[in-house]
């Protein structure tokens, strides 16, 4: 026990409000709410660059934009998509939920967590400030060496890229650190390891791999910026450096970065798919070690991006076994996700169809991945639009799928409101339909031989039908989009309503109120078993009461995050444009981690709460 | 309940095979890559029927198998979920399914690549035709240093001979891809790689091709063509390509007032002349930067594969005006030349009058 004063008040019942409380907010909620918000804005802006896209490729000669505007557009798209959307939105749900699904009251280190999301804002509006003077990077997201060195790219484009790129990875390292600590050491009374949901391993797991990973692009990014503004030739063929140099170090964090997207879409799905099946996950541990496999073979697979660029036959041979082998633990989930839903008496919730949805969409994506995993026909598929068709059914019919799954499952428990079930059935038919129309007809374009990347095509290729049916389906998504943001405010518009554990869900978010309160749970909660809500009601027994004498620590709100962010934000402004505005932001940055220092956190927790 | 399973299965059966014809019909396309040509497109098609018969098995069993539990297992009165954790024998099995199907991929796929490995070139046939290929932003050069012809953008190679590509690149990184004939190898700068095919069937029509790899803002416009030639079509290309351009003395009035513009040393104040860029052997042209233009109005196609060119005598006044139009501005035709980095093509339009620019159009249209 604390102070007597501590010890007699309340917990904090009125949480505060106004702008302030939300820049200076450390509470994961509503961090996760933050990353939640900006995730679904920037799917928006990376959608309605899809739009312009399929608008443009929707008929031979397309001429609604211009050859470089089209370069930047698809470049941007993906950035956004992955970067700002996705990654983000990924975000939302481990700051939501980790902390809530095991049984805690806050993540191991809430300041930071508030750095990492200011990092994230700081970074995606400054790649999104490159269409102000009209330098969008426009040389794909993989920004491949030498066309993106001084000669071939002129205009600041690239160092927007290198720059921000950086800021995003320093916020994702720095959010991966705090839920890997969180994970190991907050965990509620009785929550082993082979306990936790496997939404939380799946966060963990995703957390490794972001921090293995991001110091590698790190690395290529500091190179490829030193090129551009230094002439250090890292990449540059004439100066000694090497092009395909900057190949490897991309896919050695791009391809963990595709598991990065995948797998939280895997766990949400791993929770949704039980509860709604009402019973346990099939093959917990499999699901669980297929996605750690998934991770270490994610690790070793990167050249398969590259069998086209004249690795030898023994390199093209190892990579293609590594990558086949990912095969096995994937088609192990998804084999479980079947076993799960055998057996059981399956609700189909708006949720549910998502995430039933999920499975079909993502083995199709999978199934495809297995095809140019052999090297001959990758030399036939690679950069065509049946990479795209790939692709985005991983991340579109995976990764997208599984999060607008997540969200209407735990709407309730995020809001106190439910999203309505017959707007949201709606939401998925358009979702559903449109995505396999869009994305379906891009297989027999690549394998008519359609490139990627291409801003225009001729007719009589046989490219015209696919294109057009692919646009119709972009569309048909975009009014599925609409619909979801019809929902969603028609939702918060209504008197909340939803009960603790609407769902009868088995895991520990549900065992607080809906919202929750700041401080999560009034009493930390007791795991007796896998499914812990489970095995209390089907056993008669009860979580813990509240201690009306336990004092409540939580971590007071703190503008230092946002300081040093803004910081930061200014060095890589400065980075892009005058040595001054780079000292300013070091000051800043200096004064920030000076008074976060100093900060007093308040009373020293009492012992065994952390 | 019997009724609307059947109706479902009927529905799937009809989008499989919806699925297939749709999937045979990208056969037929110019630029398919299922519609193999030589022994090399071959070998990749054998692969990915073996893949794509597998793939299609593991589509229906999944997604149907994910469809039947969905409609048997729904939510019931009176049903009650079967509590289970697993099924370890079961999961043994469909943990060893995929690694079978996978064996069944792999030792094709490693039978495959090295069959496709190029032979070095000392181990070359005796008839192999030898090309260098070269990527430009945004066209392709192709030289063949056995027959001293220097081209661009349109290859000729006999039917039933082995053909041997050394792929470079002058700038970024493009990619050669002619779908038909093989699979795509990367033009890498600084490096030199190599493929190599025997086409089999030899057609007036050509091959498609087009960089694979994005290079900057005309990636889209960077397509090429090969003819696949009989002997005596091929030695007869051989022969034009190889002889001096077509005398100057023997042009229209017009063509030779443009031959004159052409290679002169100093076409406007501030522009490298077009000499220094382009070749056309047997005149003062010499340039290495742009295209050999010595026979540029024989060729099929005009920048890089995205115009159609000679075709007979009809289809002159189209390519004059297309030339006319590239020559005054080549971005409004493949965006991004006259900015090129490693040396833009003027517009000239702002700099020459329009009829030294038709003079010029027709000079190069005659260059057959």
């Amino acid at each position: 026990m604390a102070t007597a004063a501590g010890a007699l008040a309340p917990p904090a019942v009125q949480a505060p409000s106004g702008v302030w409380s939300w820049l200076t907010t450390v509470d994961h909620k509503r961090i996760g709410t933050l990353y939640g918000i900006s995730g679904m804005s920037f799917f928006v802006l990376g959608g309605i660059e899809a739009l312009l896209i399929r608008s443009q490729l929707a008929v031979p000669n397309g001429d609604v934009v211009d050859a470089d505007r089209f370069n930047a557009l698809f470049s941007m798209h993906a950035l956004t998509m992955i970067f700002l959307g996705v990654m983000p939105l990924g975000a939302a749900f481990f700051n939501w939920l980790v902390p809530l699904m095991i049984g805690a009251r806050d993540v191991a280190f809430p300041r930071l967590n508030a750095l990492s999301y200011w990092f994230f804002l700081a970074g995606a509006l400054m790649l999104n400030a490159s269409w102000l003077p009209g330098d969008a990077p426009d040389t794909g997201w993989f920004a491949y060496a030498p066309l993106t060195e001084a000669p071939f790219s002129t205009g600041r484009a690239m160092d927007f890229y290198t720059v921000s790129l950086i800021i995003l990875g320093t916020s994702s390292l720095i959010a991966s650190l705090n839920f890997i600590v969180t994970i190991i050491n907050l965990r509620a009374p009785g929550l082993t390891m082979f306990r936790l949901p496997v939404f939380v391993w799946m966060t963990m797991i995703v957390s490794w791999l972001l921090v293995l990973s991001l110091p590698v692009l790190t690395v290529g990014l500091v190179q490829l910026y030193f090129d551009r503004n230094f002439t250090t030739n890292f990449f540059i063929q004439e100066g000694g450096g090497d092009p395909i140099l900057w190949q490897h170090i991309f896919w050695i964090f791009g391809h963990p970065e595709v598991y990065v997207l995948i797998l939280p879409a895997m766990g949400i799905v791993s929770e949704v798919l039980p509860t709604f099946a009402r019973k346990p996950l099939f093959g917990y541990a499999a699901v669980v070690f297929a996605g750690v496999a998934i991770a270490v073979l994610g690790f070793a697979v990167w050249s398969h991006h590259m069998f086209t660029t004249g690795l030898g036959p023994v390199p093209r041979v190892v990579f293609s076994a590594t990558t086949m082998t990912i095969a096995v633990p994937t088609g192990v989930k998804i084999f479980n996700w079947l076993g799960t839903l055998y057996g059981g008496n399956i609700r189909f919730t708006t949720s549910m169809y998502f995430a039933v949805a999920f499975i079909a969409t993502f083995t199709i994506g999978g199934i495809s991945g297995v095809m140019h995993a052999s090297p001959p026909i990758d030399s036939q598929q690679q950069d065509t639009y049946f990479i795209v068709a790939h692709l985005h059914y991983v991340l579109f019919g995976g990764a997208i799928m599984g999060i607008f799954s997540g969200i209407y499952y735990w709407f309730p428990k995020f809001t106190g409101r439910f999203l309505s079930e017959s707007i949201g059935k709606l939401h998925f038919w358009l979702f559903f339909i449109g995505m396999n129309l869009t994305f379906f007809p891009m297989h027999f374009l690549g394998v008519s031989g359609m490139p990627r990347r291409i801003y225009t095509y001729d007719a009589g290729f046989g490219w015209e039908t696919w294109n057009f049916v692919a646009t119709v389906g972009a569309f048909t998504i975009a009014a599925g989009m609409l619909t979801f943001i019809w929902n969603f405010f028609r939702s918060l518009r209504e008197e909340p309503n939803a009960p603790d554990n609407p769902w009868d869900a088995p895991t520990l978010e549900w065992a607080t109120s809906s919202p929750p309160p700041e401080h999560d749970f009034d009493a930390v909660p007791l795991v007796r078993a896998r499914d812990p809500l489970w095995h209390d009601r089907d056993n008669g027994l009860a979580q813990p009461e509240a201690d009306p004498n336990e004092h409540i620590h939580l971590p007071p709100p703190s503008y230092y995050p946002l300081l040093i962010a803004v910081g930061f934000a200014l060095m890589g402004i400065g980075a892009l444009s005058h040595l001054a505005v780079l000292a300013l932001g070091v000051v800043v940055v200096v004064y920030g981690v000076w008074g976060w220092v100093l900060e007093p956190t308040g009373p020293e927790p009492a012992a065994g709460a952390h | 309940m019997r009724l609307d399973l059947l109706r479902r299965r009927r529905l799937i059966a009809t989008a499989a095979i919806l699925v297939l014809g749709l999937a045979l019909a990208a056969c037929s396309d110019p630029q398919s890559t299922v519609n193999p040509k030589s022994d090399h497109a071959d070998t990749i098609n054998d692969v990915y029927i073996i893949v794509f018969w597998l793939a299609l098995v593991v589509f229906v069993g999944v997604l149907g198998a994910t469809l039947a539990l969905s409609i048997w297992f729904r939510e019931r009165p009176g049903r009650v979920a079967n509590q289970f954790h697993g099924n370890r024998r079961l999961e043994v099995v469909w943990t060893l399914i995929p690694v079978v199907i996978l064996v069944a991929i792999f030792v094709p796929t490693v039978a495959a690549i090295s069959d496709l490995e190029p032979d070095d070139e000392v181990d070359l046939p005796a008839n192999a035709i030898v090309i260098e290929a070269i990527g430009h932003q945004w066209w392709f050069e192709f030289r063949y240093p056995g027959l001293g012809i220097v081209t661009a953008n349109e290859l000729h190679v006999p039917v039933d001979t082995p053909v041997r590509v050394t792929l470079k690149s002058d700038d970024v990184i493009h990619s050669f891809w002619v779908p038909q004939l093989a699979g795509k190898v990367d033009m890498v700068p600084g490096r030199t790689h190599a493929i190599q095919f025997t086409p089999n069937e030899a057609r007036d029509e050509a091959y498609l091709g087009q960089c694979a790899e994005f290079c900057g803002t005309s990636h889209a416009n960077m397509r090429f063509r090969v003819f696949v030639d009989d002997r005596a079509t091929f030695d007869a290309w051989v022969a034009n390509e190889t002889a001096d351009a077509v005398p100057v003395e023997s042009l229209s009035a017009l063509a030779q007032e443009g031959g004159a513009l052409f290679t002169s040393y100093v076409l406007a104040v501030g522009a490298t002349p077009c000499i220094g860029c382009h070749t056309v052997k047997g005149s003062l042209a010499s340039g290495v930067i742009g295209p050999n233009l010595t026979h540029v109005g024989s060729r099929s196609t005009l920048f890089s594969g995205i115009r159609d060119g000679f075709e007979g005598a009809e289809s002159a006044d189209r390519v004059q005006r297309e030339l006319e139009r590239w020559i005054s501005n080549p971005d409004d035709i493949k965006p991004g030349v006259t900015g090129r980095p490693n040396g833009g093509m003027p517009a000239w339009g702002e700099l020459l009058s329009t009829e030294q620019i038709t003079a010029i159009a027709a000079y190069l249209r005659e260059l057959k």
